[in-house]
């Protein structure tokens, strides 16, 4: 099932966020969405997983609206990585991430295919060992890959992560990305935010670049990933270059 | 397992609890009287059975509110008393006492119960979305003090010296003298609210992860807020109508279950209304057997108690954050 957005609108508090963008998402892809602070990216985001109604437009999954769908399949179909890790108790990890099979739980509590989906969400992200630490007192690192099994457990069909490497450190960073990409090798669709233009050019089936609430580009990595595209978004040079071993460096040298 | 468990102790104590309140008072009764026709047998059952029965229910009400608010609010500082329910419930019954209405036994429920919801509901408008503890904290010092000022202003402008002692001495919550009347009343409302309290549990679990999250897993926040407005208001004011301003409970009973029962909001729900009510039923029963002249309000008794327990929990919080 493709996820598609058409004439979506936006406004908050007077200011135009999205100005009547449309565009479509791929399964079995990963999509990065770039673009300056403020360009509409999280703004997007929200409104593709249903937590905000946009003003004009709308978003469907497959030939359905994604607003008419009841709350708890919209949640069993699109998962969600918020921006910021927000733990509230001091719940331990297997709770943590057994909360990602709420939009599937009956009303008795968790199934044991319920609790299956739980081990393996926790296999896929190496939290197996964590599984009785209180989540609140892990580390940046250990906490992001927590919360991205609480995301997986819910196996939904298309996962949005909103920077998903803030606060990681580059080993963290990788782990993450592979993890994403695994997921969409899997035949789910996966839309993420990135900041980081090499791990999004790393990562990238495809890019989508946003840039004051329109769409500047979308299209494969190798359309999109130009210095051209970059500069206009970014207002920065970027220099594109491979590595030794061939893995693609895209870094910005000045601001234009 | 840990959860059937917990329960299942906390029950028992309160069963225990219930059996051993009824034995105390001023006068006390053996067991071997409860049935009999005469004077003891009819301090049991007018007296001591619907005294320990509204303050069980009390207790559990108060007890399952704090843990909803504290879920709801993603704050463990949360508590209808200290944020203006309680006062704000009393100011409905208050008003009712002013105008006298108190005559029919209904209207004072009722006014406690508009007050009640009026409270939360600001509450919830104020600052319950945005999620902020100190939106959150503002809110309810504003309402808690408004509405304390208001009651005030009720008393100074009583029509009458009875009315006054009337409001003064309600105000300062108490179990005494209670009826089975004030039983029918209280409890079938305040079962109605804890219903509502716990369906919510499944989407405070969720709110552990913050809002977005829980929105992105199917959580319907307004219905959240409303369950949580509905079963709050109808807990505490039931409560309140019955007994006054009995503070803390809500505060300090999920604080002491949460470590037995992993945290979790949804199963920190059932032990603290049981937890709760077996505060309620204990601390009213050593209140009577306290050798005072006349008896200690079981307000005060436990806002005593209470307000230590908070300031040792803002230590605690504070040596955490340094």
């Amino acid at each position: 099932m493709s996820l598609a957005f058409e004439a979506l609108s936006l406004t908050l508090r007077g200011r135009k966020i999205l100005n009547g963008i449309s565009g479509q998402f791929q399964p079995g892809k990963v999509t990065v969405i770039l673009g300056a602070n403020g360009a509409g990216k999280s703004s997007l985001l929200s409104c593709l997983v249903g937590l905000r109604e946009p003003q004009g437009g709308s978003v469907t999954l497959g030939d359905r609206r994604l607003l008419s769908l009841e709350n708890r399949e919209r949640g069993r179909l699109i998962g969600l990585l918020p921006q910021r890790p927000d733990i509230h108790w001091n719940v331990d990890v297997k709770t943590i991430v057994g909360l990602g099979r709420l939009p599937h739980a009956g009303r008795w509590g968790m199934s044991a295919a319920d609790h299956e989906a739980v081990e393996r969400a926790m296999i896929a992200t190496d939290c197996t060992d964590l599984a009785d630490r209180q989540a609140m007192r892990l580390s940046g690192g250990e906490q992001g890959r927590v919360l991205l099994a609480r995301v997986l457990a819910g196996e939904p069909q298309w996962l949005l992560a909103d920077e998903p490497l803030a606060s990681l450190d580059p080993a963290h960073q990788f782990d993450v990305l592979d993890r994403l990409k695994n997921y969409a090798t899997d035949g789910n669709g996966v839309i993420v935010v990135l900041h980081d233009l090499t791990q999004a050019a790393r990562i990238a089936d495809d890019i989508m670049v946003l840039k004051d609430g329109a769409i500047l580009a979308a299209g494969s990595r190798e359309e999109v990933m130009t210095a051209e595209v970059m500069g206009q978004a970014y207002g920065v040079e970027v220099q594109i270059t491979t590595s030794n071993t061939g893995e693609p460096l895209v870094v910005p040298v000045r601001r234009l | 397992m840990k959860a059937v468990r917990l329960n299942g102790l906390l029950a028992i104590a309160l069963v225990a609890a219930m059996l051993l309140s009824l034995a105390a008072g001023k006068v006390w009764v053996a067991p071997s009287t409860w049935w009999s026709d005469d004077l003891s047998g009819l301090i049991i059952m007018e007296l001591r059975i619907p005294r320990t029965i509204l303050g069980a229910a009390i207790g559990a009400g108060l007890g399952m509110a704090g843990a909803a608010m504290q879920g709801y609010l993603r704050n463990p500082l949360a508590d209808p008393g200290v944020f203006g329910v309680s006062s704000s419930a009393a100011l409905g019954a208050v008003t009712s006492l002013y105008f006298g209405f108190a005559m029919t036994a209904w209207l004072l429920p009722v006014f406690a119960l508009i007050g009640a919801g009026i409270g939360m509901g600001l509450l919830a408008l104020l600052a319950g979305r945005s999620g902020s503890l100190i939106l959150f904290t503002l809110a309810g010092v504003i309402i808690a003090s408004l509405a304390g000022s208001l009651t005030s202003l009720m008393i100074s402008l009583a029509p009458t010296p009875f009315a006054t002692t009337e409001i003064v001495t309600w105000l300062m919550g108490a179990l005494t003298d209670r009826s089975w009347d004030d039983v029918k009343l209280a409890v079938p409302l305040i079962g109605i609210g804890m219903a509502f309290l716990m369906a919510t549990g499944r989407s405070l679990d969720a709110l552990t992860l913050g809002e977005d999250a829980a929105r992105s897993m199917g959580v319907n926040v307004v219905r959240l807020q409303w369950l949580a407005v509905i079963g709050v208001g109808l807990t505490v004011g039931a409560s309140v109508a019955a007994a006054g301003i009995i503070g803390f409970v809500g505060l300090i009973v999920p604080h002491l279950v949460r470590p037995f029962a992993d945290h979790r909001p949804s199963a920190v729900m059932l032990p603290s209304a049981l937890a709760g009510a077996l505060l309620i039923v204990v601390a009213d029963s050593i209140v009577r057997l306290l050798p005072s002249v006349s008896e200690l309000r079981l307000g005060i008794a436990m806002a005593l108690l209470g307000a230590p327990f908070f300031m040792a929990l803002l230590f605690k919080m504070h040596r955490e954050l340094s």
